[in-house]
C-alpha cells in the first residue's frame, strides 16, 4: 500500500468517528458540564428569582449529603429489594422461556415487552386502582388480616411493588438472552456425568447465566434507584426517594445548584456501588 | 491408568424406538462383547445416534431392553448408568477449566480426593500442561481428548462416542483414530462408536455393524463385511462395488458359474447356497485388473469394455469402463507400474479372480446405499 492510500485510510477512520464523537459531545459532555457548573453556583438572594452566580460553592455537596442522606438510603434500599425480587421472579420466567417454551418462546417475549407500548405513567397509575383501598387486592388481604396498616397504597410496599412491576422486563430480557445461549447438550453432558437435576442447575446453568444476572441487576437497579414516579404515585409522604427530592428541588423549589449537586452525588454513589458489585461478581468483560 | 477388569457385555434386546410417524430403531438385537471396540455405521437418519442415546439414557426406548451383564438399565436415569458419553462436538463446560471438566463426574459422585485420578487421566490423553486452561483456549483435537478423558475417568462399563471426530480436519482425524484405538486398548473399556464415516469405522473398530433405516444390515469384522458384503446397501455404502444380476448356469468344480448378459462370471461355491435361478454377484473396484486386450494369463472373470472416464489420484488410477451391456463399471489400478491405457475410448479387459467375487442376498435394490448424485451418473 502506498503512503498516500494509507493516509487516506486513516482519514476515513477519523471521518467515521465524527457522528459518534459529536453525539457524545452534545448529549453527554455538554449537559453534564453544564450540570456540574450549576451544582457549584451560589444564590444571589433568598428567593430563586434572584438568580445564581457561577462560583465554587462546595457546600452544596456537603449540604446535599448532610440533609438528604436518608433519601439516598431509602432509594437504594427500595431499589435493592426490588432488584432482588426481580431476580427471583425473572429467573424462572427466563429459564422457562429458554429451556421449555420451545414453540411459545417468542410469543412470551412479545408479551413481556408489550407493556412498553403503554406509557410508564399510565401503567403506574393503573396500579393505583389495583391497590386502592376499595379494590379486591386490599379487600382480600384485609379479610385475611395480612395488612398491618390495612392499606397498601401510600406505603413503602406499594412503592417497591411498583418498582418491581416496572423494571421486571429489564431483568427478564438479559437473563433470557444468556440462558438461551447455553448449549442444551451441556445439560445432557452434566447428566451423563452423574449430576442430579439441582446440580445441573447450580454447576452448569447458573454459572453460565451470571453475565445475564449482572446486566439484569445493572439495568434494574440503576433506573429503579433514580426513579421518582413510583414513590410519587404509589407512596406516602414518608416513602420519598432521592429522585423525588431532586425533582422537587428542580421543578418546585427551583434551587438548581442544590438539585444539581444532589444529581451528581447520586451518580457518584451509583458508580461506586456498581464498581464494587462488578468487582465482587468478577465480570472481567465489563471492567 | 489401570485396566478396567470388570467390564461386562452389553446386550440390546428387541430395542425399538418409534416416533409418531416413523420408526427410528427397529427391533434391534445384538451383543457387544466386553472390551471390544464396536462401531455403528450408517448414513444420517439410520437410527445409529438414537440407539446410542437410548444406551446413554437420553432417549427412552419404545420397547425392548438394554442389559449390561444381566442387569436391564432401561429404568435407570443417565446418571445411574455405568455408561458415559463423548458427545458430538464435545459439549465441554465452557466455564470450567480442563482440570474441572475432567473432575466433574468424580465430584458429582461425591469423591473428595480427585487430584491423583484427574492428573493420571490428563497425562493419559497428554494434556497435563493444559489443566488450567478453559476449553475455548484448546484446539479441536485437544478438546476432543478432554471429552474422552472427562468420560473415561468415571471408569464406565461402556463408553459411547457420538461422531467423535466429525469436527476435526482429515489429517487430525486420522491421528485421533489411532489415538482412540490405543486408549481403548489401554483402558479395556467397551467402546461403542457411532459414525457415518466408513473409513473411520473400519480403522478403529473390532466389529462394525452397518445400520440402515433402523435395522442392522450386516455385522462383522471390518475385513469380513468389506470383503463379503451381504446386501447391496453394505456393498455400496462401505466402499464401492460393481454389482451384476445374473442366472446360475451350474457348478464347475469349486466355482459357481453365473450368466451375466451372455458372459460367464464365476464365484466360489463356498460363498453362496444358491445353485440355480437368479443371483446377484459383485466385485470391489480395486480387485479388478485393467489390462490390454490380448494380455495372456488373465484371471478367470473377464469383461471387455471401453474406457469412458479415468482419474489419476496418485496412489491409483480410477477407471470408469462401459461394459458391452452399457453398465458402467469402476476399477482402481494401483500405480505400481503406470501404464498408458488411460485414454477414453480405449478397449480394455477387466479381469479378476473368482475368489474376489462376493454374493448378495437376491432381490436386492442394487442402488441401495449409493448417494443420489452418484446414481445419476
Amino acid at each position: 500500500m502506498t503512503t498516500l492510500a494509507k493516509k487516506r485510510k486513516i482519514k476515513t477512520a477519523y471521518l467515521l468517528l465524527i457522528p459518534g464523537a459529536a453525539w457524545l459531545l452534545f448529549f453527554f459532555f455538554f449537559p453534564l458540564s453544564s450540570l456540574l457548573a450549576t451544582s457549584l453556583k451560589r444564590p444571589l438572594g433568598a428567593a430563586p428569582e434572584d438568580g445564581f452566580a457561577y462560583a465554587l460553592q462546595f457546600s452544596n455537596y456537603s449540604n446535599a449529603i448532610a440533609e438528604y442522606w436518608p433519601y439516598f438510603v431509602r432509594a437504594f434500599t427500595y431499589a435493592g429489594i426490588a432488584t432482588l425480587v426481580c431476580i427471583l421472579l425473572a429467573y424462572p420466567i427466563a429459564y422457562y422461556m429458554a429451556f421449555k417454551a420451545t414453540k411459545y418462546k417468542y410469543l412470551m417475549l412479545v408479551l413481556i415487552v408489550a407493556p412498553f407500548f403503554a406509557s410508564f405513567l399510565l401503567r403506574t397509575n393503573a396500579w393505583k386502582t389495583i391497590l386502592s383501598a376499595d379494590g379486591f387486592v386490599v379487600g382480600f388481604l384485609n379479610a385475611l388480616g395480612a395488612l398491618p396498616e390495612e392499606r397498601i397504597l401510600s406505603t413503602s410496599i406499594a412503592v417497591v411493588l411498583g418498582l418491581i412491576y416496572n423494571f421486571l422486563p429489564f431483568m427478564i430480557l438479559p437473563l433470557f438472552i444468556s440462558l438461551d445461549k447455553i448449549d442444551k447438550r451441556l445439560l445432557e453432558a452434566a447428566g451423563d456425568l452423574y449430576a442430579t437435576g439441582s446440580q445441573r442447575f447450580w454447576k452448569v446453568v447458573w454459572p453460565l447465566s451470571i453475565p445475564g444476572v449482572v446486566s439484569g441487576v445493572i439495568l434494574t437497579f440503576i433506573p429503579a434507584s433514580g426513579d421518582y414516579i413510583n414513590a410519587q404515585l404509589l407512596g406516602g409522604v414518608s416513602d420519598k426517594m432521592i429522585g423525588n427530592v431532586i425533582q422537587s428541588q428542580f421543578i418546585i423549589l427551583r434551587n438548581y445548584p442544590q438539585a444539581s449537586a444532589l444529581s451528581f452525588s447520586f451518580m457518584a454513589v451509583i458508580l461506586v456501588l456498581i464498581y464494587l458489585y462488578l468487582r465482587r461478581v468478577g465480570t472481567k468483560d465489563l471492567l | 491408568m489401570a485396566k478396567n477388569e470388570n467390564v461386562q457385555d452389553l446386550h440390546l434386546k428387541n430395542l425399538t424406538k418409534r416416533y409418531e410417524d416413523f420408526t427410528a430403531v427397529h427391533d434391534l438385537t445384538l451383543t457387544i462383547p466386553a472390551g471390544s471396540f464396536f462401531a455403528l455405521l450408517g448414513p444420517s437418519g439410520c437410527g445409529k445416534t438414537t440407539t446410542l442415546r437410548m444406551i446413554a439414557g437420553l432417549e427412552e426406548p419404545t420397547s425392548g431392553e438394554i442389559l449390561i451383564g444381566t442387569e436391564n438399565i432401561v429404568p435407570f436415569p443417565p446418571y445411574k448408568r455405568p455408561v458415559n458419553t463423548v458427545f458430538q462436538s464435545y459439549a465441554l463446560f465452557p466455564h470450567l477449566t480442563i482440570y474441572e471438566n475432567v473432575a466433574f463426574g468424580l465430584r458429582r459422585r461425591g469423591i473428595k480426593d480427585v487430584d491423583k485420578t484427574v492428573k493420571e487421566m490428563l497425562s493419559l490423553v497428554e494434556l497435563s500442561t493444559m489443566a488450567e486452561r478453559k476449553p475455548a483456549q484448546l484446539s479441536g483435537g485437544q478438546q476432543q481428548r478432554v471429552a474422552v478423558a472427562r468420560a473415561l475417568i468415571n471408569k464406565p462399563d461402556v463408553l459411547l462416542l457420538d461422531e467423535p471426530l466429525g469436527a476435526l480436519d482429515l489429517k487430525l482425524r486420522r491421528q485421533m483414530q489411532l489415538e482412540l484405538k490405543w486408549i481403548q486398548k489401554d483402558v479395556g473399556t467397551t467402546f461403542v462408536h457411532v459414525t457415518h464415516d466408513q473409513e473411520e469405522a473400519m480403522t478403529m473398530a473390532d466389529t462394525v455393524a452397518v445400520m440402515n433405516e433402523g435395522r442392522i444390515e450386516q455385522m462383522g469384522s471390518p475385513v469380513e463385511i468389506y470383503e463379503n458384503p451381504k446386501t447391496a446397501f453394505v456393498a455400496n455404502f462401505l466402499g464401492q462395488s460393481n454389482l451384476f444380476t445374473g442366472t446360475v448356469k451350474g457348478v464347475d468344480g469349486d466355482l459357481v458359474a453365473v450368466d451375466v448378459n451372455g458372459l460367464t462370471l464365476y464365484v466360489p461355491k463356498g460363498k453362496t447356497n444358491i445353485t440355480s435361478g437368479k443371483i446377484v454377484i459383485g466385485v470391489r473396484p480395486e480387485k479388478i485388473k485393467v489390462v490390454d486386450v490380448d494380455t495372456p494369463n488373465l484371471p478367470k472373470n473377464q469383461i471387455v469394455g471401453t474406457i469412458s472416464d479415468n482419474a489419476f489420484v496418485g496412489v491409483s488410477t480410477q477407471y470408469v469402463v462401459e461394459s458391452p451391456w452399457g453398465q458402467e463399471l469402476s476399477a482402481f489400478e494401483q500405480n505400481v507400474d503406470p501404464n498408458d491405457l488411460g485414454y477414453k475410448g480405449n478397449k480394455v479387459v477387466l479381469a479378476w479372480e473368482p475368489r474376489n467375487s462376493f454374493v448378495l442376498d437376491p432381490d436386492e435394490d442394487l442402488t441401495a446405499g449409493i448417494e443420489p448424485e452418484l446414481v445419476l451418473n
